[in-house]
Parts: C-alpha cells; sequence; structure tokens
C-alpha cells in the first residue's frame, strides 16, 4: 500500500516496484488536485497573516510613521537607534532577563519536582493532577486580577505571612520600583507550571520499568537514578519546556497589564509594543519592537522546529 | 520502588496538599472576597470566611459584564466550531494526500503557534480597516480562525497519522473519492480529536485578552477579559465587585476544563508537539 502511495507521490518510487512511465506531477491530478485545493484557503491565509504580516511589520520599523498619519518615507535604521538608546527599553530587556530566569526556573523546577511526586504511584494522582493544571485553565486576566489582590501590601500574602508566624514585612510585590517583574513571574509561573508538570509527568511515564529495574541492579541509588538516567532520559521534556516558557516570557503580557508597577519597573517589550503603537500613535517604533520580539522568538523556536522536522516522517 | 522503602509515604501526600493549597489559594479568595458585602471589605479579615453568603458582589459583577460575556460567547463559540472543522480538513490533507514539500509547508503553518502577535498587529489592523471588518466581532471571529490554523492542523493530522493507510486505501479501491473518505472513514473517527481541538480552542480564545484589545475594544462590543481587566483598572469598582467579575469570566472555561479535564489534558501534551 505505501508502494502505491510513494508512486502517487511522483518522483522516488522505491525501485523495486516496477514503475511504468513514471508521469511527472502525477501528484497534481484527480483528488490530489482537489486536496491541495482544499488546503489553499489556509496556506494563503498563513502566507498573507503571518509571513506577509512580519516582512510588513519588518518594512514600517524602517519608515518615519511616528505620528496618526501613515507615513512610508524611509528612514533606515533610525527606529531602531533610537529603540536602542531608549531608557525604557533598557529596562525592558532587563526585567525581560529577570522575568524569564525566574518563571522559567519556578515552572521548570517545580513543575519537575511535582511530576516527580505524582509519579510515586499515589493515591488520588488525578485529583491532585487536576488541581495542579487547574489554573492554566483561567485567563491572564483573571489570573492578574486574583494576585493583585494578594499582593496588596497592606492585606493578602503579607497578612497571611504575619498571621502564620512566618515573616512580618510589608513586601511591595509587583509596586515593587526594583523587583516588582518578579512578582510578576510567580504569578505567572502559579498559572504554567501545571502545564510543564504534564509533561514531565507524561515523560516519566513513558520511561519503562526495565530501564529503572535495569539501573537499580547495577545498585544505583534513587538519588543515582534520577541524577543519571531519569533526568538525562527527560532532555527533550526540558528542552520543550524551555522553549515553551521562554516564549511565554517574551509574550507575557496580560499580567503585565493587570499587575502593573511603578514607572518601568514591570514593563515588558509586548506592553512597550502596545503603548508605543495603539496609546502614543508611533506605528514605526511600535513596528520595530514587534519586529524584535520576533527576531528574539526565531532564536528560540528555529531549533525547536528543526528537530520537529526531523521527526515528521510518520 | 526504593523510595518507597526508605521513606514513609507521609512526606509525598504532605508536599501534594501544600502545592495544591498553593494552586487553589488564590481561587478560595476569589471566591470568598466575591461572596462579601461591601461593609465585610476589610483588609485585615481579607482572609476570613464571609459571614453568610451575600449575592449583592456577584450580582455588581455581573451587571458591570454581562453584555461582554455574551459577547465572548458570540465570539467563542463560532470561532471555535469554525476552527475545528478547517483544522479537520487541514489535518485530513497533511496526514493523508501529501504532496512534494506537504510536510515543509506544515512545519511552515507551525510557526504560526510561536508568533508573538506583536509582530503582525500594525498590519492586522490596518487589513482588517481595510476590509471594514476593524472593531467588529466578525473581525475577531475570522482573525481567531486565522491564528487557530497552525494548532488545529497540528492536533488533527496528530490524530489522522494513527489512523491506518490501509483504511484509505481500501476506501479508494471502493471508489471513494477525496471527501468521499473524509466523510465515511475518517469523520466518523473524528469525535475525540474534534473534542480535543474545541476544547482547546474553545478555552484560547475566550481566554484571550490581546487580540480582543486591539480588534474589538469599545466597551460595549469587547470580549470578557477586556471588561474584567477594564473594571480592575478603573480602581473605583470595590474588590467584591472585581472578584465576581473575574469569577465570572473564569466560570466557563472552569466549569469546560472540571467536565473535560482529559480532554484538555490530552490538548496541553499535542500541544507541545509530542502527541
Amino acid at each position: 500500500m505505501e508502494k502505491i502511495a510513494s508512486r502517487e507521490r511522483g518522483g522516488a518510487a522505491a525501485p523495486s516496484l516496477p514503475v511504468v512511465a513514471p508521469r511527472r506531477r502525477s501528484w497534481l491530478r484527480g483528488d490530489h488536485l482537489v486536496a491541495v485545493l482544499m488546503l489553499l484557503p489556509s496556506i494563503v491565509a498563513v502566507a498573507v497573516f503571518i509571513y506577509g504580516f512580519i516582512i510588513w511589520t519588518g518594512y514600517v520599523s524602517t519608515v518615519k510613521w511616528n505620528t496618526v498619519v501613515e507615513d512610508y518615507s524611509p528612514v533606515g535604521l533610525k527606529n531602531w537607534i533610537d529603540l536602542i538608546r531608549m531608557d525604557r527599553f533598557h529596562w525592558d530587556m532587563r526585567n525581560l532577563l529577570l522575568y524569564a530566569a525566574a518563571f522559567m526556573s519556578q515552572c521548570i523546577i517545580i513543575g519537575f519536582f511535582i511530576a516527580f511526586l505524582l509519579d510515586q504511584r499515589i493515591k488520588g494522582e488525578a485529583f491532585f493532577r487536576t488541581i495542579v493544571v487547574f489554573p492554566f485553565a483561567v485567563s491572564g486576566v483573571v489570573t492578574g486580577v486574583a494576585w493583585r489582590w494578594l499582593m496588596q501590601p497592606t492585606t493578602g500574602i503579607n497578612l497571611l505571612l504575619r498571621n502564620l508566624g512566618i515573616v512580618d514585612t510589608r513586601f511591595a510585590w509587583n509596586a515593587d520600583p526594583k523587583l516588582g517583574i518578579l512578582a510578576i513571574s510567580i504569578a505567572a509561573a502559579w498559572q504554567f507550571t501545571g502545564y510543564v508538570m504534564s509533561l514531565y509527568l507524561a515523560g516519566l511515564r513513558g520511561i519503562s520499568d526495565e530501564v529503572r529495574e535495569a539501573a537499580r541492579v547495577d545498585g544505583a541509588g534513587t538519588f543515582a537514578l534520577y541524577r543519571h538516567i531519569i533526568i538525562p532520559l527527560l532532555m527533550p521534556v526540558t528542552f520543550t519546556a524551555i522553549v515553551l516558557t521562554g516564549m511565554g516570557s517574551i509574550r507575557t503580557f496580560d499580567l503585565v497589564v493587570v499587575l502593573q508597577g511603578p514607572a518601568f519597573s514591570t514593563d515588558m517589550l509586548a506592553f512597550h509594543m502596545y503603548q508605543a503603537t495603539f496609546g502614543l500613535y508611533r506605528f514605526s517604533l511600535g513596528a520595530t519592537i514587534g519586529f524584535f520580539m520576533i527576531l528574539l522568538s526565531a532564536l528560540l523556536v528555529g531549533p525547536y522546529l528543526r528537530s520537529m522536522g526531523g521527526s515528521l516522517e510518520t | 520502588m526504593r523510595l518507597e522503602r526508605r521513606l514513609s509515604r507521609a512526606p509525598i501526600y504532605l508536599a501534594l496538599v501544600a502545592f495544591s493549597v498553593f494552586y487553589l489559594l488564590p481561587f478560595y479568595v476569589m471566591i470568598i472576597t466575591g461572596l462579601k458585602p461591601y461593609e465585610d471589605l476589610n483588609v485585615t479579615r481579607m482572609w476570613e470566611l464571609p459571614r453568610g453568603i451575600h449575592l449583592e458582589g456577584l450580582a455588581e459583577g455581573w451587571r458591570w459584564v454581562a453584555p461582554n460575556f455574551r459577547n465572548s460567547a458570540m465570539i467563542t463559540i463560532p470561532a471555535a466550531l469554525l476552527s475545528s472543522v478547517l483544522g479537520s480538513m487541514n489535518g485530513y490533507i497533511f496526514a493523508k494526500w501529501r504532496f512534494p514539500r506537504s510536510n515543509l509547508i506544515f512545519i511552515l503553518f507551525l510557526v504560526g503557534m510561536f508568533l508573538p502577535y506583536q509582530g503582525i498587529l500594525i498590519p492586522l489592523v490596518r487589513t482588517l480597516q481595510l476590509f471594514h471588518l476593524y472593531g467588529s466581532p466578525i473581525g475577531l471571529i475570522l482573525v481567531h480562525c486565522i491564528f487557530g490554523i497552525p494548532i488545529t492542523a497540528l492536533l488533527f493530522r496528530g490524530y489522522y497519522v494513527g489512523i491506518p493507510n490501509e483504511l484509505v486505501d481500501a476506501a479508494k479501491i471502493d471508489g471513494c473519492g477525496f471527501f468521499g473518505i473524509y466523510r465515511r472513514i475518517l469523520l466518523p473517527i473524528s469525535m475525540p480529536a474534534f473534542g480535543v481541538v474545541l476544547l482547546w480552542q474553545f478555552t484560547s480564545i475566550w481566554n484571550d485578552y490581546l487580540i480582543g484589545l486591539v480588534v474589538l475594544s469599545s466597551p460595549r462590543l469587547a470580549p470578557i477579559n477586556v471588561a474584567v481587566q477594564n473594571i480592575a483598572g478603573s480602581w473605583s469598582v470595590e474588590w467584591n465587585v472585581q472578584m465576581s467579575a473575574a469569577l465570572i469570566a473564569a466560570a466557563p472555561t472552569i466549569v469546560v476544563y472540571l467536565a473535560l479535564g482529559k480532554l484538555f489534558m490530552r490538548g496541553l501534551l499535542a500541544g507541545a508537539l509530542k502527541g
């Protein structure tokens, strides 16, 4: 059956198959033509709305359109140089680094740890799993509104910590002029850790008992088993988690809007782009930030998609 | 397991209970605050249960966001349905009607899943304006369908690849064409995949904030998450009303998650390209 399929694809027919005059482009007839035509609207939509728009954004970043009036006179790299010199951009980069480091490590370390706990053949696994993934079902805005109440300096977590006798201080949380961005990463990780946990749990379930058994026969203790066998075997999951949480860091928008701190202390690229474009009508500046975000994501996702491409021949 | 023998099981459960408390805490606070009357909103008693159940906050919250709740329903349901149908067709083609470079096209589709939308917002707004779709619910539905193409194609393709090619080839021999195979062979067994994709699209479109804010921000037409942020950002609305509005915004996806958690988990895993 596979041979029939490969002949229809034209080109590379299996050598053992007696091919009768392979017709070129034979895939573009009959039902194959219907299939391509049915896919065409989606191809056009993706080509225009994703690739076309990315190029368009890149183009806008090189023109003078920084008022309400559309102006496509070229200015070269002026917008880029302006952006790189902006104080607010420096805050964005600093905040992105702090946020990504905090958010990614919270999601990955805690997510793995909970998956490890859930993998110990415990009772009520489905119950605990449901609770941990629960926050992922609600929106960023809802998450932000709940955490804004929890992070009120006069009450919320501060009050809870005081009542439990742990610490008696008034953290400013998201309103802290230096570390507010880290408070936002806590709310974000609260939402996303369940996702990472479920990836790790699926990964742990995919490791056969024979592997664990063999390690045990070789005299490996629990710690050595995880350190030398299981964590290395889970590297693909960790890679996925890094890409997803890294992307999440670059895109963070909803939580920054809701949990905004003083001045630029919690500013992020996504919010800067939104304000520059739709608040100040500096479209070319907005496009520059947007395109910069695309470039950052490409660095992260490129290797990931390339590794995907290799595994597609299923 | 060795670990079981070495440690007693108690610490494992203790840790899991502690994590559960942490993940439920914000929901607890939202619910108790939403059920308190205005007079009870004392910062020193934030963690205490409300004295009796008061629905004033919830009613007031509903008055604020009811029109937007309806808007979100009118946007999310058609957009989720349309994008699932489209995704099913695309997944079918990518899985069963491969043509030269179809895998490359598929990968190029997937790039859209990782796109920071800020990189395309300006052209998007200009294009929607050009077609008089800017500020209209139809425009927002269209945008959600288009940006749903990558993930829905991925989820359906993954499902259809698992269906043996022999079935498709047998149907071809029986004289079924492109649509016949889809309708008679694949569609009848696609319900689990439709469940996962509908759930995924429903949740992500309902929870969207950025696209709704940019395309449909007029307070009357805006989707619910935009309305909730407007209330929270105004500072003049009391906490019990804010929490109630947030709960109302979260209710549909929470109900769907609790009812169909298994499908949700499957979507999570497949969405990470691991399905």
